[in-house]
């Protein structure tokens, strides 16, 4: 597929953006600003990037407890995001949400979940709504292989296939949930497998190649947006971190994680755009200084807001006309 | 005497069973030998028993307890852990309507011998999904209910779930597992029913169960100074739930502060209030007073869990109100 020189450096800068963003949430986690927990989503950069640059600002998107990369490729704002991270008033969800719940309405984004599994309903109920309003929107529904075995995952894919909802369902297998590797806990090797239960097409793909989740994602669009249902997706990929904070991740064999290390999808891609004459060596060097200059910009704001007042507790329980 | 965590109390709870009896089982996310649970609860226990008695499950919190029950009529004795409470509305059904009453519904004929272990409470900053206290979701019949509070509770009263041929919820508290306490070397269990005094005192009865114990106990101490004298009692046990002492109590000390971390609305407290109402009324020389959560969501920030969350100081407030 032929991409514009500006939509590829576009896309480029964005998986950058969600690298940086993520590093620098960590490093803000080692100075103890960070309050609770989070669940970073380096290495898997090229699945949000991949499935979001197809997407308009009026399709939604629903994240997870690992959604930081999700918002960012949906086009939420590093500074306010960060703020949410840090437990600040100024923070998307004014600090009541933290790191696994932040969300852009705005921006299409339904929203981050922490119970596993949870958000793939959620992504069902706001493709009916397009259904009834008509309109060719679509909703991307983001989960891990861990969620695959959630009981919603089952029956929120079979309704939206026998409605023929605009739903692509995203489900980002990067092996593990938390300590438990895939194998432990399914026969089957491609999530995508399960799609040919509810009738709609599967399609496994290598998650660290961003292209190919474009591509992958251009199609079930295609499909969703002509009224003909949804489609399983399923990116392999690898968190490089740890699960959560303090995870050493040592029920990870060295090979394996060195061997996902060297498909770092942010170098392939980079590799991959100076090969065809897109970027130079420099010109990337000069996208990652901005990135890392709006990160830092992003975290000083974070830092220097203020905590939301003790009283606001209480606000929100209820809208109130 | 020994000390030992809360943590290391459950732990040793679920291995002697485990030794007395080869049919307990347990299962549960991540409970095996890659994380040992996401509290670390269960450590040891895969590379002892093995990966067919310690089973680690998929994400599935519904035929967890759902296939934890089926075994449970059939023969075994599951432990099941689900990861954080909060996660236990996943398997309502199982709970609620296959647990809880089919032994009442098919006539006696079968037992339901299974414990269902999870953490709940706030004050660690993982907001609304991973930090709720449901445990009124679960005063229904056919339910029992353990919520220990020290490290010598938490080990008896799991032996006693273990053993009780009835379904039983037992609700540990995040911020207990750290704490230490004196827990005997020998075998022992705590009859369910038995409430704990874990402070005496005449002036005031404070009711409090899991951390707030805790929080109940540091502020009785402060009071102590100001010369109001605080009983502590720790129900241990909400189903069954120890009536005689809480209202032995009360007769003696006409006043009564319940707390509780979870919600106000409909919470654990307002059954006992109304227990006390209805059986104790006259003893009563003022009103009652519920320390709990308001009734929001928990949220994330620290200003605002902190707001949020019942302390000390909201404590001694409460008693101060009705103490003259
Ligand atoms: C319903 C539910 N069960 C368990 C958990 C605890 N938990 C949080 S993340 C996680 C692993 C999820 O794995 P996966 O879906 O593969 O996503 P990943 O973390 O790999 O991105 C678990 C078990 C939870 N938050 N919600
Ligand atoms: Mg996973």
């Amino acid at each position: 597929m032929e991409l514009e020189k500006e939509k590829l450096i576009e896309i480029y800068r964005k998986m950058l953006e969600i690298r940086r963003f993520e590093e620098k949430a960590f490093e803000l986690f080692g100075e103890n600003l960070v309050p609770g927990t989070i669940h970073l989503y380096v290495g898997q950069e090229a699945v949000a990037v991949g499935v979001c640059a197809n997407l308009r600002k009026d399709d939604y998107v629903q994240s997870t407890h690992r959604g930081h990369g999700h918002c960012i490729a949906k086009g939420a704002q590093l500074d306010k995001m960060m703020a949410e991270i840090l437990g600040k008033k100024t923070g998307y969800c004014q600090g009541k949400g933290g790191s696994m719940h932040i969300t852009d309405f705005s921006m299409g984004i339904l929203g981050a979940t922490g119970v596993v599994g949870a958000g793939i309903p959620l992504a069902v109920g706001a493709g009916l709504s397009i259904q009834l309003k008509g309109t060719d929107q679509v909703v991307a529904c983001f989960f891990g292989d861990g969620a695959s075995n959630q009981g919603a995952f089952h029956e929120g894919v079979n309704l939206a296939a026998v409605w023929k909802l605009p739903v692509i369902f995203v489900c980002e297998n990067n092996l593990y949930a938390m300590g438990t590797s895939q194998s432990e806990v399914m026969l089957i090797e491609d999530i995508a497998d399960r799609a040919t239960g509810y009738g709609i097409p599967g399609v496994a793909i290598d998650g660290n190649d961003v292209m190919a989740v474009y591509e992958a994602v251009h199609e079930a669009g295609k499909r969703a947006r002509g009224g003909h249902g949804p489609t399983l997706l399923e990116c392999k990929t690898y968190r490089h971190k740890g699960h959560s904070r303090f995870d050493p991740a040592k029920y990870r064999p060295q090979e394996e994680v060195e061997k996902w290390i060297k498909k770092d999808p942010i170098k392939r891609f980079k590799t991959r755009l100076i090969d065809i004459g897109v970027i130079t060596e420099k010109e990337a060097e000069n996208i990652d200084q901005d990135v890392i200059e709006v990160v830092e910009a992003a975290a000083k704001f974070a830092i220097e807001s203020p905590f939301p007042d003790p009283e606001e507790t209480l606000n929100d329980v209820f809208s109130i006309e | 005497m020994r000390e030992i965590t809360y943590r290391e109390a459950l732990r040793e709870a679920l291995r002697e069973e485990m030794l007395r009896d080869e049919t307990i089982i347990l299962l549960g996310e991540d409970i095996g030998r890659h994380w040992h649970g996401a509290f670390k609860v269960t450590q040891g226990l895969a590379e002892e028993f093995g990966n067919d008695r310690v089973r680690d499950t998929p994400i599935s919190e519904n035929t967890i307890i759902g296939a934890a029950v089926g075994a449970a009529i059939t023969g075994s004795r599951p432990v099941a852990e689900i990861m954080f409470g909060d996660l236990l509305t996943l398997a309502m059904d199982q709970i609620l309507n296959q647990a809880a009453k089919l032994r009442y519904m098919f006539g006696g004929q079968v037992k339901v011998p299974v414990v269902v272990r999870a953490p709940f409470g706030a004050g660690v900053n993982v907001a609304a999904h991973h930090s709720q206290s449901l445990e009124s979701l679960f005063l229904k019949p056919g339910l029992k209910i353990a919520v220990p509070s020290t490290p010598y509770d938490a080990k008896g009263l799991l032996k006693t779930a273990i053993r009780d041929d009835n379904p039983v919820m037992f609700f540990e508290h995040k911020l207990c597992y750290a704490l230490k306490g004196h827990v005997p070397e020998e075998n022992y269990t705590i009859p369910f029913g038995e409430a704990s005094i874990k402070k005496e005192g005449e002036d005031v009865t404070i009711v409090a169960t899991m951390y707030m114990v805790h929080k109940s106990i540091t502020a009785a101490e402060e009071l102590d100074k100001d010369g109001i004298s605080a009983e502590v009692i720790d129900p241990r046990t909400l189903a069954p739930f120890d009536k005689e002492t809480l209202l032995e109590s009360v007769e003696k000390t006409g006043r009564l502060v319940i707390v509780e971390e979870a919600t106000k609305t409909g919470g654990v407290g307002a059954e006992i209030s109304a227990v006390v109402c209805e059986e104790a009324i006259w003893a009563l020389d003022a009103p009652i007073r519920r320390v709990a959560a308001p009734d929001t969501p928990v949220p994330f920030s620290p200003t605002l869990e902190e707001f949020y969350l019942p302390n000390e100081k909201k404590i001694i407030d409460a008693v101060k109100e009705i103490v003259p």
